[in-house]
């Protein structure tokens, strides 16, 4: 087992590495840089720049150094911490980062667990109790809302919402808390706010999680060990918590890791129809104007989120099934 | 004063599908007497397997019992009918893994692959007993040592998929036997073993029986087996009884024009190079599909068959 850790943690450097380099070259791609769209936005509002002040810009950003030099620098920083400056925002990436992260991470887990606690139990319902009245009942809604684009299921949150109970769903604060300082009366508020984005992220990724569960518990509770458990005598609650729902789980943990990822960069429509301060909405703009820094980080982030999610499933699985743990 | 563990009586199974109902079982009638080997033999959709199931009522939807009893009188408790048992009695649970049990067909996937042996193994004396898990692993031990699997200090920690197929088969035999069950029941135990394996496990089932003194009834559709293994024979065939006896009856001197059929087309030394017998060769078909009822001869065993067949028996006996 240790050496199974060992090898997984050493497998992740190179993968870094190489997206790294991916990531710097693919926002190099576009004609263009951070300085070419701040002249056009100048120039767009009438105002005159000379050649020397460009030439002074790019500078002042390292853009007339060679690629790779640029490259050293970016990630050489990333690792000590210093994620470069935003144009955009004109602050330090890094602060940035740290508040949007951290909403993010709050709104995905609090979304992830909202999907579980509605597609784990009525997945197993619909599997025990095939082709029952309920199971049909559940499966259909599960279709519908399977079918259902999230941003436009935030568009009905915040219209019902409106119309309803009169209270404006959008951001993560009521507009008096928005830059007070953290107390428990604007925890409070947070709270109130979370909800909305929770249910609208969680509810489409319900209905798969419910499905799958579906299908691989029909296939366990078919198994003869089960058949061999239930004629041992083990009670029929134990026995399906026990034998089928175990093995049947397994998948799951193996796409902890993919959630991930999938849920802070498939947020970012959402995020923007509710004005969440997440990282989704921030990393579509800093890739729009090039601000190099910024998307970097975001991306470079995302890749070690992705590639720790998954060490982090294959440990569980390998946790949770010896089979795996011993191979 | 015949002592029967076990007395089925008119016992029938359908299986309601999209296009129709199956009758699995019908009029399945015999008894399982205390202390010997039972075994049924037919070939494959007879309904041996579903007659095991109805035993620990095992049988699940689209399947159910629709008649018939089973009359069970464990040594322990008051005598009862399991085929009319509630879903919900408790008994069930204490029937199940406690007096009776039951060895499965497939080894390679009888058990859980994510649990050890011997977690497993106690389980089923911690569904039974009120005993602390340290000591129901300790009684399992004991009873992996019995089944003849080594070094069981270290093998009970591990998992089933460390275990070849004959190891397995000895783990869910242990598991079966833990509880001391009254009846055992195999359901063709040995059929996904190699051969040599199968002689080992077939010698530790009857060795077993005869130390345990349990009722055992065996599934199987090998004659060789039922000669080496059982006291009393009961042949199947499409859910019905045909033929019940005692082996010597059965095999020897077999009335049933199905179970002569069944004898004659084992392969032997003789037939090789020559094409070996089918059941319809020997058997005309009108006797197979149309039912009769099982009628007792004179020596004890019962038979079903047309009435004028029955009566040249009985001629032929005087």
């Amino acid at each position: 087992m240790r050496a199974y850790v060992i090898k997984r943690v050493f497998g992740m450097i190179p993968t870094l590495i190489l997206i790294s380099g991916l990531i710097f070259i693919v926002i190099q791609l576009p004609p263009g840089d951070i300085v070419t769209s701040t002249l056009d936005r100048m120039q767009s509002q009438g105002l005159e720049v000379s050649a020397e002040a460009v030439a002074n810009l790019r500078a002042q950003y390292n853009l007339d150094q060679p690629l790779l030099i640029q490259y050293v620098r970016w990630i050489g920083g990333f690792l000590i911490g210093d994620m470069g400056y935003s144009y955009l925002f004109t602050r330090p990436v890094s602060e940035l980062v740290w508040e949007r992260l951290g909403y993010t991470l709050m709104i995905t887990v609090s979304s992830l667990i909202f999907t579980w606690a509605i597609a784990i139990p009525a997945g197993i319902y619909s599997a025990v109790r095939q082709y029952s009245f309920v199971d049909y009942l559940i499966t259909t809604i599960m279709l519908v809302g399977l079918a259902t684009p999230s941003f436009l299921l935030a568009l009905m949150a915040m219209y019902a919402g409106y119309e309803l109970f009169g209270i404006s769903i959008g951001g993560l604060f009521s507009p008096e808390y928005r830059d007070a300082p953290w107390s428990f009366a604007k925890l409070m508020d947070f709270l109130s706010h979370l909800w909305i984005p929770m249910v609208v992220l969680g509810l489409g990724g319900t209905a798969s999680t419910m499905r799958i569960l579906r299908a691989n518990l029909l296939d366990e509770l078919s198994k003869p060990y089960v058949v061999t458990a239930r004629a041992k005598g083990v009670k029929p609650l134990k026995l399906l918590f026990k034998y089928p729902l175990r093995i049947a789980i397994n998948p799951f943990i193996s796409t902890i890791g993919l959630l991930m990822p999938a849920l802070i960069s498939g947020e970012a429509i959402v995020s923007i129809v509710l004005g969440l301060p997440t990282i989704g909405p921030a990393l579509i703009q800093a890739l729009i104007a090039q601000d190099m820094y910024l998307a970097g980080s975001f991306l470079m982030l995302l890749a070690v989120l992705t590639v720790l999610g998954m060490l982090l499933s294959d440990l569980l699985l390998a946790w949770a099934d010896p089979r795996i743990r011993y191979e | 004063m015949v002592d029967n563990l076990l007395e089925i009586r008119d016992l029938a199974v359908e299986f309601g599908t999209d296009i129709g109902t199956t009758y699995a079982l019908r009029e399945v009638s015999f008894d399982v007497p205390r202390g010997k080997v039972t075994a049924i033999v037919g070939e494959s959709g007879s309904g041996k397997s579903v007659t095991a199931n109805c035993i620990m009522r095992l049988i699940q939807s689209p399947g159910r019992i629709t008649g018939g009893q089973i009359h069970f009188s464990p040594n322990d408790v008051t005598a009862y009918d399991i085929a009319a048992l509630p879903d919900k009695d408790p008994r069930l649970l204490d029937l199940r893994g406690g007096s009776v049990s039951m060895v499965f067909q497939e080894p390679m996937t009888a058990l859980s692959p994510v649990y050890t042996v011997g977690n497993q193994v106690a389980e089923a004396i911690l569904c039974h007993r009120k005993v602390s898990k340290e000591e129901a692993l300790e009684e399992a031990a004991d009873m992996l040592r019995l089944v003849g699997i080594d070094d069981v200090g270290r093998r009970i920690h591990q998992y089933p998929f460390e275990f070849s197929g004959g190891m397995r088969q000895r783990v869910v035999i242990a598991m079966a036997l833990v509880c001391h069950p009254q009846l055992l029941i195999c359901d063709e135990p040995t059929t996904a073993l190699d051969v040599t394996i199968q002689a080992e496990i077939l010698t530790l089932i009857r060795d077993l029986q005869k130390d345990l003194n349990n009722s055992v009834l065996f599934i199987t559709h090998d004659l060789g087996v039922v000669a080496q293994m059982a006291d009393q024979v009961v042949v199947m065939y499409q859910g019905r009884v045909l033929e019940v006896g005692s082996v010597r009856q059965v095999l020897k001197t077999p009335v049933h024009p199905y179970t002569r059929g069944l004898l004659a087309a084992i392969p032997g030394l003789a037939t090789k190079g020559e094409r070996l017998a089918t059941i319809a060769s020997v058997v005309g078909d009108a006797d197979l599909i149309t039912p009769h009822p099982l009628v007792t001869l004179a020596d004890g065993r019962q038979v079903s068959l047309p009435s004028d067949q029955l009566a040249a028996l009985e001629l032929a006996n005087g």
